[in-house]
């Protein structure tokens, strides 16, 4: 159940990386319009601003994880034991705060954030692997791209690979045998949890770039990120990654102008037609697991 | 509880509740003055969100299915009324007799397929149906539905039956109940008249046999379809009755101000009734209707709190203080009444899952024992006779 809820929630918690990435990037473009750091580095300072993306990740990190230990131990965790409506609404609920304060500090309009320049440009994809200069991608979302490889590979070794991930496994799977056996399994829980937030943070970190932040870009994540998990199964990472890839590869491909021409609105549907179909098809998602967030 | 309860007791406390009800919706332009909200345009808008309200309870209060694309049957109710009257008359029975059947198949269409799942799966095939409503009729449907513009009437419209009973006419007429206006206090009461029968038809619903198999459904399905009951077929009554409602909620909509936009559908509009649900009570009978006054009266009167207002509210405070207050203040209302909202709605769940009428049910239950018996005062560690104890509490 808590794997489940895990997952969800890593997801809902979408809407606080927004709040560490405004925070870490207007703490460095403070800079820009006064640049201090210009003053007392010179060159060096300039690449610091050039840089604030990468930069906040740093922020990021540390800050996320003790907001989500935080909200863990002060919210969530009295929430394992009530009922799945109630565990969702209370994120929902705390969704809305933050998203408000967030626009008390930070205001209601997006904030732009440039990437590095060094990877401002296009990359010549297609010269590389022999398809023509024709084909090109902008550089900073390769390295998103690769980013977001780095950190699903991270997080899926350390729950497959680690004596914690191991014991964080058997505990979603059975809280009460494994605390038997003498385990701190709540401590757990909270470390994953701060995990989730802190991954969840990253994402929106490193998006900023192609998405200038508002305040409620979280919100408009957290409906598609929660399809995105439940088609790929309550419980299963590989299915959530799954699910992630054939719903924007699906949307990517409904964009297309011969794919409109031929059904016309369907870029606008097509992650609900695949989700309900999915849903439909396999009662739990592509990979989910028996006994997960079924009430 | 039981059968017999109800049918002894239950029947006449429950003509009295819907007398009380009745009389204190039909009374709200009164009442609501001191609060500021006796206006008809909100007075309409509390009714109809009761209406939706009310209909939502039906499905997830008592079956359990939480519904996250509920806004759908709004919208799809409002977009019917307004080409009822478009095509048709602008008299809005016809339209909304429209709105219940188009509402009501398009509930038993996403109903028949989202019921073959349950919990978390169910919501988000809702969810999904609702999305898809609302990004269709934002783009492909837009001959249907004027996509970002809105669906309006205009002069040119035929009114099929208006204009064969009394020629064309010149203006957009406004819609209207046999000559009456629905601006301004008839809406109203004609939004109150529907709201006290969907009231008396939940409440109809909740004691028949159908709710007693709803409730069986939410506290264990498994159980009942051990027993040999097909439970579908009973949760898709109930999600199509509940589609009804909200569609007669967008139709009411659409008669008050004859025009529907998609955002009605989206899933912010869906939240909001959950959060309406949630805050009154779910599952109760009053309770969604109270939430749903709670949340609209925020919206409207809560946002519309400006700095001015509250130095005036804290005007009494000396001046470094005032300062202070207001900003901490300003922070909840106005634009910020959201925070607000997701502060309440939060400590709501955390403290009292039943929802207001839970609260209102607890306060009672003090009041009655603290009344009646003062023995009551044993059980608690500090008798209610020694204020030095109970202060120190």
């Amino acid at each position: 159940m808590i794997g489940g809820f895990c997952a969800v929630t890593t997801q809902k918690l979408l809407t606080l990386s927004k709040k560490v990435k405004d925070e870490s990037v207007t703490f460095f473009d403070s800079y820009t319009e006064v640049p201090y750091l210009r003053i007392w580095f010179g060159e060096t300072g300039e690449r610091i601003i050039d840089y604030a993306v990468p930069l906040s990740i740093l922020l990021a990190i540390p800050l996320m994880l003790l907001l989500g230990v935080a909200i863990e131990r002060g919210l969530i965790r009295h929430f394992y034991r009530r009922p799945h409506a109630d565990q969702i609404l209370v994120t929902f609920g705390l969704a809305i705060v933050l998203q408000e304060l967030v626009k008390a500090y930070f205001g209601a309009n997006p904030i732009p954030t440039p990437a590095p320049a060094i990877v401002a440009g296009s990359a010549a994809v297609g010269s590389w692997i022999g398809l023509g200069d024709a084909v090109s991608y902008p550089w900073w979302r390769l390295v998103y791209f690769l980013f977001s490889v780095a950190v699903i590979g991270a997080v899926f070794a350390f729950l497959r690979y680690t004596t914690f991930g191991m014991v964080v496994r058997a505990g979603m799977r059975d809280r009460e045998t494994v605390g038997l056996f003498g385990i701190d399994i709540e401590r757990r829980f909270t470390i994953v949890f701060g995990i989730a937030v802190v991954v969840a943070g990253l994402a929106g970190a490193m998006y900023t770039p192609i998405l200038s932040p508002d305040y409620h870009m979280g919100m408009e994540f957290l409906v598609l990120s929660f399809v995105v998990v439940v088609v790929g199964g309550m419980g299963s990472l590989a299915g959530a990654v799954a699910a992630g890839f054939l719903l924007g590869i699906l949307q990517s491909f409904a964009s297309m102008n011969e794919v409109k021409s031929l059904i016309p609105g369907i870029d606008q549907i097509v992650i609900y037609l695949v989700a309900v179909a999915i849903l439909l098809v396999r009662p739990r998602g592509l990979m989910g697991r028996a006994g997960v967030m079924e009430a | 509880m039981s059968a017999r309860f109800e049918a002894t007791g239950g029947a006449r406390r429950d003509h009295l509740l819907l007398a009380g009800f009745a009389l204190v919706v039909l009374t709200m332009p009164l009442w609501m003055r001191p609060f500021g909200a006796a206006y008809p345009d909100l007075l309409q808008r509390f009714a109809i969100y009761g209406i939706f309200a009310i209909g939502f309870n039906i499905l997830f209060g008592l079956t359990g299915y939480l519904s996250f694309g509920h806004a759908a049957f709004l919208g799809v109710g409002s977009y019917a009324a307004v080409w009822a009257f478009k095509l048709v008359t602008v008299n809005v029975l016809p339209a909304i007799a429209f709105a219940i059947v188009v509402s009501g198949l398009f509930a038993l269409a996403i109903g028949y397929m989202s019921l073959r799942r349950s919990g978390i799966y169910f919501s988000i095939l809702t969810l999904a149906f609702a999305q898809m409503c609302y990004n269709l009729a934002y783009s492909v449907l837009t001959p249907i539905t004027n996509g970002e513009t809105s669906l309006q009437m205009a002069r040119t419209d035929p009114r099929i039956l208006d204009t064969w009973l009394f020629g064309p006419s010149p203006l957009i007429p406004s819609t209207h109940l046999f000559g009456m206006e629905m601006k301004g206090y008839p809406g109203f009461y004609f939004c109150a008249v529907l709201l006290i029968v969907a009231f008396y038809v939940a409440m109809r619903i909740s004691r028949s046999p159908l709710g007693t198999m709803l409730r069986a459904i939410k506290s264990n399905q498994n159980r009942l379809n051990y027993t040999g009951v097909n439970s579908r077929p009973y949760a898709l009554a109930a999600f199509v009755i509940s589609g009804v409602y909200a569609g007669l909620a967008g139709a009411l909509l659409a008669c008050t101000d004859p025009l529907a936009g998609a955002e009605r559908m989206q899933w912010t509009a869906s939240g909001e009734v959950v959060l309406m649900a949630i805050l009154g009570g779910v599952g109760t009978l009053l309770g969604p209707f109270v939430g749903a006054v709670i949340i609209k009266y925020l919206e409207n009167i809560f946002s519309a709190f400006n700095e001015q207002t509250l130095h005036s509210v804290f005007g009494f405070l000396p001046d470094g203080v005032e300062n202070v207050v207001v900003a901490v203040a300003g922070l909840f209302v106005g634009e910020g009444w959201h925070l607000t909202l997701g502060m309440m709605f939060m400590l709501l769940v955390i403290f009292l899952p039943g929802g207001v009428m839970e609260g209102a049910r607890r306060l009672g239950g003090l009041w009655r024992t603290g009344v009646a018996a003062p023995r009551a005062g044993v059980r608690r560690l500090a008798p209610s006779d020694s204020p030095s104890v109970g202060g120190g509490e």
